[in-house]
């Protein structure tokens, strides 16, 4: 079944086109959800683009967390609707409380626009589900606020229930701690992406549709565009489109 | 009506690294002080709310300070009175 999947534009949105085109490659019916609007037209999966909403003001993310459109990916979340945020999503979601955290000021102090390697953590989540096993994912950052921190009993709870989704990692695949280069931002654990405690709303800074096509220097964030292309497809082939009358 | 006019100053938490603080406590030497510690560099919010009473203005700002203006996770917030101008006083004037 085709996925109809949702990519939300925010003022200030400028990964919106790639996120549309790298989910379009990968089988899916990719559709732009306007900030405005209140509805999620029958998508069956969210995907928060990067960019830098409402210019970034008082905090990446916040201002973009009170649109008309989060009430209704809040709305979509609490249903088990699958949501992916990236970079400048990542941060929304994370502002919203739809996945546990903050995205605080680069370690540096510098932008991070650079090639960076995670791992996932887990391969049986409907983000990770089409990766070829656990091995370093090449794929770009692109991003001042992007040092993940978590408090030291969140923390402890993401490790009990498996929430850490991917890791900045070293070629071999070992973790790259705040204080080592090959982590871009100085995040605690070198966590690069967390998921929700119920696993149907995750973000992360790296941006896999900018690692889409061997032609844009690597393919392997289609592995997790995929993923997800999957994991909407099959939710809706099992319980069919999510109807919540007002919701979309 | 009042006129209330608030100061929110809001605060990285003490637990939470600083680097913007850190980087400008590095620069200080610069400017010839070397006796100086303990930088950190937080953001202030002024904004007027017309309210029937401070009370009601007051719950306003906090809420304002704890959902937007700050991320609990990481940072605090104080809210400070600084002004009240009844309107009547200033002839109905905003």
């Amino acid at each position: 079944m085709t996925a109809r999947i949702g990519v939300v534009v925010f003022p200030g949105s400028n990964c919106d086109a790639d996120t549309l085109a790298a989910f379009r490659l990968a089988g899916a019916e990719a559709i732009p959800l306007w900030h405005e609007q209140a509805t999620l037209e029958g998508a069956s999966g969210v995907v928060l683009p990067g960019g830098f909403a409402y210019g970034d003001y008082l905090r990446a993310g916040v201002i973009a967390r009170f649109s008309p459109v989060m009430r209704a990916v809040v709305g979509f979340a609490a249903e088990g609707g699958l949501i992916l945020g990236i970079c400048n999503g990542f941060q929304v979601l994370a502002e919203a409380g739809l996945v546990p955290g903050a995205l605080l000021r680069n370690v540096t102090l510098r932008f991070a626009g650079r090639w960076v390697a995670i791992a996932p953590e887990r391969l049986d989540t409907p983000f990770t589900r089409a990766l070829d096993g656990r091995r370093p994912l090449l794929m770009p950052v692109a991003h001042g606020e992007g040092r993940y921190h978590a408090d030291p009993a969140t923390l402890a709870a993401l490790a009990a229930r498996d929430q850490v989704l991917f890791r900045y990692v070293h070629a071999d695949g070992t973790t790259a701690e705040p204080d080592d280069p090959a982590n871009p931002n100085g995040s605690i654990g070198g966590i690069a992406g967390v998921m929700n405690e119920r696993g149907n709303v995750a973000g992360l800074m790296p941006h896999p549709e900018r690692a889409a096509e061997a032609i844009l220097g690597s393919a392997d964030g289609m592995g997790i565009v995929r993923s997800f292309v999957d994991a909407v497809g099959a939710s809706v082939a099992a319980t069919g489109p999510l109807i919540v009358a007002g919701a979309r | 009506m009042t006129s209330f006019r608030f100061v929110v100053s809001v605060m990285p938490k003490e637990a939470i690294l600083d680097p913007q603080g850190r980087a400008v406590e590095q620069s200080l030497p610069h400017l010839g002080v070397t006796t100086a510690s303990g930088v950190r560099v937080g953001r202030r919010v002024e904004l007027t709310l017309e309210a029937a009473g401070e009370t009601e203005a007051r719950e306003t700002v906090e809420r304002l300070a704890h959902e937007l203006f700050s991320n609990p996770l990481i940072e605090t917030a104080s809210v400070e009175l600084v002004d009240a101008t009844s309107s009547i006083a200033t002839d109905g004037r905003p």
